[in-house]
């Protein structure tokens, strides 16, 4: 049955709400790498929670006009102006008054969905039955998905993804250092602006699949998977488009294998499965490699700290130094060193001393700024630039080891 | 092999912990994978007025932090007038550099001051009229008594950097400890601390500062302790404060005729 | 109108809307003060996985078997969130959206994979309460508050945030000074000895147990609106935390009143023939306070930009 889903062979609404799904997971992906490089992730909780009271206007106007309110392309083009109209909120409440923008998120945030709220029950009280696909918005609905409404998010998907890629420079530029960007003479809050433009595009188009509160999960969590697995900004932008289109695309298909799995949670659940196999398992930045390389370390660090304590005869104060000494055969269990460790620990001092000097001299000046207590001299210096320097200690000489 | 042991022999005796208001053995801290203080051992004398220098990403700071509990060590002890940090917090006062700080707080000046009392005045103790005497005494010492209503965020860097001193001296320590208390502020202001502080060395108190203006040094301080990453030198300015200390503290990043300058300064 | 009429019908969601408005907004000053805002977003989103969880497991609507699910997905969120942020060393707010809207997922599709027809428990009821229906069908009039028998038939919210909010206030009042210095410095706090990680989750912690106990009567919007638009309204009105405090109470209490008054009677006033939700109409009033204290606020403007010399 899964099967079928993932080959579009479950009819026609699973195959339509699986190509959409698939774009809006592309273009949420792209889009919000740039939003969570600028650090602004939440913003789009904020956009996509105004967007409601838009909706409800919408509705209302085309029912007023003798519509029967639930034309696709009109609600959308009203939770459009309200986002925009959330989103020039938040920038005046951050720009004019003391609040952080973590407040201004939330109070247009809360304000905006209390008002669309509202409106919803006085929709609700206008006349019967007709307000049923307003809620839809709220956790998306695609069950009865039309081939026109599919177009819109095809089309509006990928409207979006042209415009990020024709202005990904600036607002990569903005987003890695935005006073650097001004001095350019880059238009940072223009930049910004379209920026946020674009996100609420994203979260419009996506309202009709995954609904208003969940779009927000498919800005960030691509973007933020993205980051586990590049240093590099422009991948980071295809790789989250490639996470959030793969979630957009299982997630619809394994929703149309069985009833009762809605389609906007199961994609924000399979995007959040590729979030936890990346934060784990991330060559790099994965937790598991981090934890491996702080571990190698701390071992590092104890067992120089060990060997230089060892080598001035100072009594080694730390049971950890202690027991990896010994492990590595430095030490006996009383805090003596062996003969191995007696060796180590006077090319760790000689070093040290070697350091010394390499780091007091204006000629060795690159070298010195690689010091950090653990590194071999021999991997910086040559034999002989490591004999000359052991000329001016004086002492006995040719100890590399 | 073996002499070059010897020779080095065992450079700080313990004896000097248990007198000691501040000492560190052993201190690695690190920020990722590059340690920022490695394998440092200080002992701060008692009663003395000691500068912690050393170029900028020395470590200075975070030595200071680290000693203070602030940011957590790879390995190493410290301990305060003999003992553990935490059963003698009581005698510690810290000035923090002013960047770590919210000035849009919604706090008065004379607010902060009391922050010094609070160990005096607990959970719950309401603020009497002695601590308010207290707290605008303190004000008085570093000539901020006028300004003790002012929001925070409305005083210049020099003004607030007074405040933070002010917060310290209602603390009562024994041993203060100032993160860079000179960076950016006024001529006025730097007179101002700087005669504080030597009231509080001549009441018999110990005080650290991590510095920066190696110019001063001479003529503020009576004990160095010079940093890059490894400790580099330490002790009475005249012995410790010279050409060759300066010179493998801050390497090419200071040219000869600077360090020629400071130490004949010195001498 | 008279006590006949008010006292069974509008003074217990008046009470409870006002009391959870009140408990919200107090640790609200702390976490707008701590940058923290969202966090309270973040709660109260995950408050819905809590409650399936809790109903899932217990087979029944009660009520602390779902507080206590609702209180233990707060702690969750907060822990993978503290926990996200420190393993992948990403920003607090990316860290925030990954959590709470994947928890949020995870509690609409249980919900949806649960026979939930013969018991009230909806998507919409989680995000808008339903204020306007814990009414006090024992009361009279104003004589019921001394009528035993009446009293026991109050709708069992109100003593619940009553006591949320008596112990909301508590803390606050307790642990006030240690609050007030490690917001405004936590180095400083560390050195004179405060436990400023503990300090931190306690006050989470309160802010969880307040936003379970107001989202159960009122939903969640009010809780996020009242975490952020009353002590954002108040900081613009002064410079010192205990006048804020003070403020973001008034305003808290005023949002509640006047967005419960407005929701039952402004429709009427304006010729329809029904309410409108009282929760959304509170979180918008407290947008208009917010809007009007950003506008003419004596200390709207940001003071001490100037962070580094």
């Amino acid at each position: 049955m899964l099967w079928d889903a993932l080959t579009l062979q479950l009819g026609y609404n699973a195959t339509l709400v699986a190509l959409g799904a698939t774009l809006l997971g592309v273009s949420a992906g792209v889009t919000g790498t740039f939003l969570f490089l600028r650090k602004r992730a939440l913003v789009s909780d904020a956009i996509s929670h105004a967007t409601l009271p838009g909706v409800c206007l919408a509705f209302m106007a085309l029912v007023a006009l003798g519509g029967d309110g639930r034309n696709l392309l009109g609600l959308l083009a009203g939770s459009a102006i309200s986002a925009w109209a959330g989103l020039l909120c938040m920038n005046w409440l951050t720009r004019h008054t003391r609040l952080a923008e973590d407040a201004a998120i939330g109070a247009v945030l809360s304000v905006f969905f209390g008002f669309g709220i509202v409106l919803l029950t006085v929709i609700q009280t206008m006349g019967v039955g007709r307000q049923a696909g307003l809620e839809g918005f709220l956790l998306g609905s695609t069950a009865g998905m039309l081939w026109a409404d599919a177009m819109i998010i095809a089309i509006g998907g990928a409207v979006t993804l042209l415009l990020v890629m024709i202005i990904r420079r600036p607002m990569t530029l903005v987003a890695f250092d935005p006073e650097y960007a001004a001095a350019r003479g880059l238009p940072v809050h223009r930049i910004d602006l379209a920026m946020m433009g674009l996100v609420m595009a994203v979260t419009v188009v996506g309202l009709k699949i995954v609904g208003l509160i969940l779009i927000v999960a498919l800005l960030i969590i691509p973007a933020v998977t993205a980051r586990f697995w590049s240093e590099r900004s422009e991948h980071v932008v295809l790789l989250a488009g490639v996470a959030g289109g793969l979630a957009g695309y299982i997630g619809a298909a394994i929703s149309a294998s069985a009833p009762n799995l809605p389609t906007g949670p199961i994609i924000v659940l399979v995007s959040f499965a590729f979030f936890v196999v990346s934060l784990f398992f991330a060559p790099k930045r994965g937790v598991l490699a981090a934890v491996l390389r702080h571990l190698r370390f701390q071992r590092r660090v104890h067992i120089r700290q060990g060997l230089l304590a060892l080598a001035q005869g100072q009594k080694i104060y730390e049971p950890l130094t202690l027991r990896l000494l010994r492990r590595a055969g430095l030490a006996r269990a009383d805090g003596v060193a062996t003969d191995t460790g007696k060796a180590r620990a006077a090319k760790a001092l000689r070093d040290e001393r070697r350091w010394e000097i390499v780091r007091a001299d204006l000629a060795h000046e690159a070298t010195a700024a690689l010091y950090d207590g653990l590194r071999d001299i021999e991997t910086v210096l040559t034999r002989d630039q490591i004999a000359e320097i052991d000329r001016r200690i004086g002492g006995p000489q040719g100890i590399l080891l | 092999m073996l002499d070059l042991i010897s020779n080095e022999g065992v450079t700080v005796g313990d004896q000097g912990l248990a007198e000691s208001p501040l000492a560190v053995r052993g201190l690695t801290v690190s920020y990722g994978q590059k340690p920022a203080v490695f394998s440092v051992d200080m002992t701060v004398q008692p009663g003395a007025m000691t500068a912690i220098i050393g170029p900028n990403g020395a470590g200075k700071s975070t030595l200071l932090k680290a000693a203070l509990g602030i940011v957590s060590p790879l390995s190493g002890q410290v301990t305060v007038f003999g003992q553990p940090l935490e059963k003698q917090r009581a005698r510690i006062a810290y000035v923090p550099q002013r960047a770590s700080v919210d000035w849009d707080f919604p706090t008065r000046v004379i607010d902060v001051v009391l922050m010094g009392l609070s160990r005096e005045l607990g959970l719950l103790g309401r603020v009497r009229a002695r601590h308010k005497a207290c707290a605008m005494d303190c004000l008085n010492r570093v000539g901020m008594r006028d300004f003790a209503d002012r929001q925070i965020g409305q005083l210049s860097g020099g003004q607030q950097q007074r405040v933070f001193l002010a917060r310290a001296l209602a603390q009562g320590a024994d041993l203060y400890l100032l993160d860079e208390p000179f960076a950016g502020v006024d001529a006025a202001t730097e007179k101002a601390i700087i005669a504080v502080l030597k009231s509080l060395k001549e009441a018999g108190k110990t005080v650290v500062v991590v510095h920066h203006d190696l110019a001063t040094v001479t003529d503020y301080f009576d004990h160095v302790f010079l940093i890059n990453t490894r400790k580099v030198a330490e002790g009475p300015v005249a012995e410790s404060f010279t050409a060759e200390t300066l010179q493998s503290a801050y390497g090419g990043r200071l040219a000869t005729a600077q360090i020629d300058q400071l130490s004949r300064a010195q001498g | 109108m008279s006590g006949e009429e008010f006292v069974p019908l509008s003074l217990t969601p008046l009470l409870i809307g006002t009391f959870a408005a009140i408990a919200c907004a107090l640790p609200g000053n702390f976490l707008v003060l701590r940058k923290q805002a969202l966090i309270g977003d973040a709660i109260s989103h995950v408050v819905l996985p809590g409650i399936v969880v809790a109903f899932l497991v217990t087979g029944t609507i009660s009520t602390w078997p779902m507080m206590l699910g609702a209180a233990g997905a707060a702690v969750v969120a907060v822990v993978l969130i503290e926990a996200i942020r420190r393993l992948g060393q990403i920003e607090p707010g990316a860290a925030m959206g990954v959590v709470f809207t994947t928890m949020f997922a995870a509690g609409v599709l249980l919900l949806e994979q649960t026979d939930t027809s013969t018991v009230h428990l909806d998507v919409e009821h989680a995000l808008y309460g339903n204020l306007e229906s814990l009414i006090w069908l024992d009361a009279t009039g104003w004589s019921s508050l001394l009528d035993i028998e009446a009293l026991a038939g109050l709708p069992p919210e109100l003593p619940r945030i009553a006591l949320t909010l008596v112990g909301v206030t508590l803390f606050t009042w307790l642990f006030w000074r240690p609050l007030k210095i490690s917001t405004f410095d936590e180095g400083f706090a560390r050195t004179i000895g405060i436990r400023t990680g503990v300090l931190g989750m306690a006050l989470v912690i309160t802010a969880a147990i307040a936003a379970v106990a107001a989202f159960d009567a009122v939903g969640s919007i009010i809780v996020i609106a009242m975490f952020i638009c009353p002590p954002a309204a108040a900081r613009m009105l002064t410079n010192r935390l205990e006048t804020q405090i003070a403020w973001s109470v008034l305003f808290a209490t005023a949002s509640a009143v006047s967005g419960y008054v407005l929701a039952g009677y402004g429709p009427l006033w304006l010729g329809g023939a029904d309410a409108v939700s009282a929760a959304g109409m509170i979180a918008t009033m407290s947008g208009l306070i917010l809007a009007a204290a950003a506008t003419f606020g004596p200390c709207r403007a940001r003071i001490g930009a100037h962070t580094s010399a």
